[in-house]
């Protein structure tokens, strides 16, 4: 589901890089874990290591024993964040299932003045 | 009457809700259209309990050779494929739900937490400079926060 997501951004990522926008995927996977994914995958754009989930109880995103070994890990989450810092959308999917799609976060991003 | 003998509506309807419960994960969960809604899964399960009803009428048929054994494997087949169906249905959109409400979580309009954090080369990384360094030689107008669970 995840990499569905991740997928559909790398897929859009100069549609989205020429919107001005910067994709940074974040996960409570090692930097190492990360670096095999993107390998994979075919990943080009940032992904950072959260290992102990602090970033991710900070954004109160905490998923309670949602990652392996029942260890805490990430609810899905997207956030556009202005170059002033403060958050211009947001989207906290109700269902694991239905993620954002790059349209949406274009069109978000293009209805920012 | 030896091609009634084998129940084959029952037995491709009971392996196609294995295969349509498989094929979201490995097939439809990469394409938006299909993973937000499972509609194509959802006809081939359509298409699956036909197949597994058509395959009870004829498990119940007078003229099998063997009715009451015939009768106890339908049974048990299609209540086995019916599970699959439910199992599905269930995961997808019930348990799906299950998601922490994440009423802390920052809002539109609201500060975004500062953080530091390892790339994928092992350096530290702030949403700062996350937020200052060129995109395609000029300056972000934003930065998308993806946050996913992760793999192991």
């Amino acid at each position: 589901m995840c990499n569905s997501e991740l997928r559909s951004i790398e897929k859009n990522l100069d549609k989205l890089r020429a919107a001005g926008i910067r994709p940074v995927a974040i996960s409570i996977d090692t930097p190492e874990e990360s670096r095999k994914l993107s390998q994979q995958m075919g990943y080009t754009f940032t992904i950072l290591s959260d290992s102990n989930a602090e970033v991710i109880k900070r954004y109160d995103l905490v998923h309670a024993g949602a990652g392996e070994n029942g260890r805490d890990s990430a609810r899905p989450a997207d956030f556009l964040v202005d170059t002033s810092g403060t958050g211009r959308w947001v989207n906290l999917t109700e269902n694991y299932t239905v993620r954002a799609r790059p349209e949406q976060i274009l069109n978000a991003a293009n209805s920012l003045k | 009457m030896n091609v009634r003998r084998f129940n084959w509506p029952l037995w491709v309807g009971f392996l196609l809700t294995f295969a349509t419960s498989l094929s979201y994960f490995f097939v439809f969960v990469w394409f938006p259209v299909t993973r937000d809604f499972p509609w194509a899964n959802l006809l081939l399960f359509l298409v699956a309990a036909v197949l597994v009803v058509a395959g009870i009428r004829r498990g119940f048929a007078s003229d099998r050779p063997h009715p009451a054994r015939s009768k106890i494997v339908t049974s048990i087949v299609a209540a086995l494929s019916f599970g699959v169906i439910a199992l599905f249905i269930f995961s997808i959109f019930i348990a799906a739900r299950w998601l922490p409400a994440s009423k802390g979580a920052p809002q539109v309009g609201q500060k975004a937490p500062e953080f530091s954090l390892q790339d994928t080369s092992g350096k530290q990384v702030s949403l700062t400079e996350l937020l200052s360094a060129p995109v395609n030689g000029s300056a972000p107008k934003t930065v998308l926060l993806v946050f996913y669970r992760g793999y192991w």
